[in-house]
Order: C-alpha cells, then structure tokens, then sequence
C-alpha cells in the first residue's frame, strides 16, 4: 500500500480521533466537570507520563500476563481441536465438557484462583486464557473438518495415511480459521488478564486501576486503560500481521 | 473390444435415508475396454457419479460385482486418475505443488516427478502458471490443473465426474478439445491410450468425446442404452456441425427422454 492509498484509507480514523480528543476538551473545560469524574486529556496524557505511577513495572506485568494467556489459550485450544477433529471418541468425551466450561461466568472463578494459587502473574495468565481458548478449540475443529469430501475422497485414492492428510490437507486448511479465532483471543486474554488483577494483585494496570478507586485519581485510571488498549491493539496487530504472513491466501475470511 | 478394464455385473446400491431404504443403482452391467473413452450420460440423480465412485473403490456397491484390471474392488484401488466437477485445488499451494500432491500422497518422492509435473503443465497451457496460488487463475485453468493432477501418477484409468460441468459453454467446448488431445498425446508416449470413464449430463459433450455413450436412467439408475459413436478421430471443431453428430445427438436425446418427435412445448 503506497502512502496515498494508506492516507485515504486511515484519515478519517485519524480524523475522528482528533476529534473527540477536542470535544473531549472542550467539555471539561467549558462545563467544568470536577476532575475526578472526568479528567482532561492533557491531564490524562499527564498521568501517562509524568505522573507518580511507576508505568514500566506494570505495563512488564500486565503484558506478561496477557502473552501467556494468549499463548497458554492458543496452544491448549488448538490441542483441543485437532483431538476433537481427530477421534469422535475424544469429541464426545469433551465437547460436552468443554461447553460446561465454557458457560461458567469465568470472573466468577477467579477468587477461587486466589484461593488456589495465591498472587501472582500465574493465575493471571490462566485467567486470560481460561476466557479465550474456546473459539480457539471450535475454530480449530471446524477448521480440520471443513475439507471438501472430494478432496478427502482424492486422499483415499492414494492410500494416503490419516496423519498425512492432517499434516498437508487438514491443519493448512483450518489455519485461517484458527487465526481468526486467535484474534478474539487476543482480546480475551487482555480481559482475563485485568479481570484476574482486579481479584488479586500487587501489580499490573489493573492493579492501578483498583487503587484509584479509593484514591479518586481518575486520570490515573484512564491512564491505564489507554495503556491496557495499547497493549491490546499491538498484540492484535500482532495476530493480523501473522495471518498475513502464514495464512495470505484466505485473505478476507473475517 | 479389447480386454476390459472395468468389469461391472449386476451392480446395485441401496442406501438409508430418513425415509427408508433409497435405490440408487439398480443391476447396472457393463464394461469398459483397455483405452476406451466411455461416457456415461443421464438425468440428474441417475446415480451415475455414484457408479463412478463405486467404480474407484471409494463407495461400496450392495449388490454385484466391480471389477477393475480383473481383480475386485472392495477398497479405493490405486493407479487412477479422478478430476471432479469442482477443480478442488490446494487454496494454500502454488498449482505446481498442486499438481505434484499425488505424489506426496502416495508417499513417493516428489522430486522424481517434478519434471513430469512441468511437462504436464506445459501441456495444458499453464506454462508459467506453475508458481501461481488456484485463485489468480481462471476456472478453466484450475480445472485444467486438476486434469494435470489426475495425469501425474500416469494412471491407465481416469474417472471424471463432470469436470466441464461447472464452466461455460464456450470453454466448456474449449476443455473438451483440449482434453482429447492430451489423451491423445500419451497415446504416443505409452502406445496404450488411457481408459476414461467421463460423466456428464452434456449429450453433446459425450458423443464429442467417447467411443460410447451409455444412457442412464433415474431412479434407481440402470442403462437405457449403450451406444457406440463411430465418429472418425482425432475430433475436430467442425464435427459439430455434421450430420453424423446431430444424428446420434437426437438418438441419445430421445433415449433420455423417451420422446419420438422433436416438437418443442415452449
């Protein structure tokens, strides 16, 4: 994409940004909004930056914990989907199971990890990835079993072995689909993440966060929700960058 | 006749549906010569893309007997060539791999058959297609990269199941030309032309290729008529227009159809 194309693509983001950035502005300055109910940009930008919070820790924290969910998510989840695709015996002996888990209210799990596991960036983590490895598992196994019954039928007429049509004509075929699905979790594991610190922590953006509610620092919390949305966006645009690398002819399937 | 490739006697096929049991084929006796070109042509749900499966070893028949080069089919049999309706390429592989996966499929080395795979290739007319993705090409092309698929392993047998449904009609004409002069060229290179069995619901489309042309009928499918197409090779463009071809285009028709005069209702 030349930069014309990518400026008439993205200017009316960039546009609208700006945009609200003054209205927001404009509105505290011209109601007079009380700073802890609703601070200024530039306070917020402030408290980015300059203010008392020591940022680089928690951001290290929280990013960690969100990586882990994300990769403890996409690993789990596709195991799970390639066994679900690969044996009807361990599709009926989890799927069930695995839709159980998926109906908890997993926010509702976490003290009981607090419980279990105590602080840490562990249970975080698993928090994160409890949350975001479903559609991994479904995507997965839609994936291997979306192949066309010809192309199958062309596999039996060579004798070709069952793990052989997994490797070269199944597992390039759910690929886009477990990209996709990888880009939900992206998001899901930056949920889990925060959700997991609010429940326990000594660190971490959500941390921050919990600790500005009997501060009433309300910039400070805004501060780190731009953070937690940056750490977000960049691992998201980590997973579309993937799909483009590994997966370009599915271009267009989301 | 030469001695027959493909032996069928008594051939039936019963499935279960909701509804009950569902006759698909019923008593369908027929053979096909070592390098014959056999078309198979009927209604849509005669069963004929069934016979075709039955005869790869990929569907098993409930009655009869299938037999292919004298021994019997009870499971996929190796040495054939299937192109379908749809080219069913490889999204995620250049039509080079593409061509080439048979071979890796049979687990023998692909590097042996890497020349071959050019060679084919180039045949269709898909020189310089090698390293394209399926969906930079046309559909003609992909289909044609299909048939160059099916050819890779040199297979004496080829089972196609309407692989010029899906296209116009003009390159749909173009596909059938094309396709029997590559069956025509390795004529020349084996001393043995190749034995097709070609489904397709185009009468015109049989008689232009085949040695014969066998009529189905639906439900359940058996043979209405078997007819041989004494049509002189190789087939040119303005066999088309000849009286012979408009002849046994009719007879086939009324075959199908059981109709004895050509008024038209419309």
């Amino acid at each position: 994409m030349n930069i014309k194309a990518a400026t008439r693509q993205y200017w009316p983001t960039v546009a609208l940004f700006v945009a609200l950035i003054v209205v927001w502005q404009l509105a505290v300055s011209l109601t007079g909004v009380r700073e802890y109910l609703l601070p200024a940009p530039l306070s917020v930008w402030n408290a980015m930056w300059f203010g008392e919070i020591a940022w680089g820790q928690h951001l290290w924290t929280t990013t960690w914990e969100i990586i882990g969910a994300f990769v403890m998510a996409a690993v789990v989840g596709v195991a799970l989907g390639v066994a679900i695709a690969w044996s009807p015996l361990l599709a009926n002996a989890l799927v069930p199971f695995l839709v159980f888990v998926n109906t908890l209210p997993k926010v509702a799990i976490a003290p009981l990890f607090l419980i279990w596991m105590g602080y840490g960036i562990f249970p975080n983590m698993l928090m994160g990835a409890l949350i975001g490895f479903f559609p991994v598992v479904i995507n997965t196994a839609v994936g291997l079993s979306q192949v066309e019954a010809d192309m199958l039928d062309l596999g039996r007429v060579f004798n070709a072995p069952k793990w052989k049509i997994f490797v070269k004509i199944r597992i390039p075929n759910a690929l886009p689909y477990i990209l996709s699905a990888l880009k939900i979790t992206a998001t899901a594991a930056v949920v889990g993440a925060i959700v997991g610190e609010f429940v326990a922590s000594q660190k971490g953006l959500g941390y921050v966060i919990v600790t500005t509610q009997s501060s009433m620092n309300t910039s400070v919390a805004f501060a780190a929700l731009i953070w937690i949305s940056i750490v977000g966006l960049l691992l998201y645009g980590v997973v579309v960058l993937l799909a483009h690398l590994w997966a370009p002819w599915a271009e267009g399937v989301d | 006749m030469a001695t027959p490739l493909i032996d069928l006697a008594g051939v039936g096929m019963t499935y279960e549906a909701a509804s009950g049991p569902v006759e698909a084929l019923a008593d369908i006796s027929l053979t096909v010569g070592t390098g014959e070109f056999v078309s198979l042509v009927g209604p849509s749900g005669c069963g004929k893309s069934t016979l075709l499966r039955i005869v790869a070893g990929l569907r098993p028949a409930t009655r009869g007997t299938v037999k292919v080069a004298g021994g019997e089919v009870t499971e996929p049999i190796p040495d054939v060539g299937m192109v379908f309706q749809a080219p069913i390429l490889l999204k995620w592989r250049s039509i080079l791999d593409n061509v080439l996966l048979p071979a890796e499929l049979a687990g023998k080395d692909r590097r042996s058959f890497w020349a071959r795979a050019q060679a084919l290739l180039e045949m269709a007319g898909l020189h310089g297609f090698a390293e394209k993705l399926p969906r930079e090409l046309s559909g003609g092309m992909q289909q044609r990269a299909s048939l160059c698929r099916a050819l890779l392993l040199d297979p004496p047998l080829l089972l196609m199941d309407e692989p010029f449904g899906a296209l116009d009609a003009m390159t749909r004409d173009d596909m059938a030309l094309e396709l029997l002069r590559i069956w025509g060229e390795l004529d020349l290179e084996r001393n043995q032309r190749k034995t097709v069995l070609f489904v397709t619901h185009s009468i015109a489309e049989a008689v232009f290729l085949s040695d014969r042309v066998v009529v189905m009928s639906a439900r359940p499918g058996r043979i209405a008529a078997d007819l041989r197409i004494d049509l002189p090779r190789p087939r040119t463009v303005e066999l088309r227009g000849s009286e012979a071809f408009g002849q046994l285009n009719l007879e086939i028709f009324r075959t199908l159809t059981g109709r004895t005069t050509g008024a038209s209702t419309q």
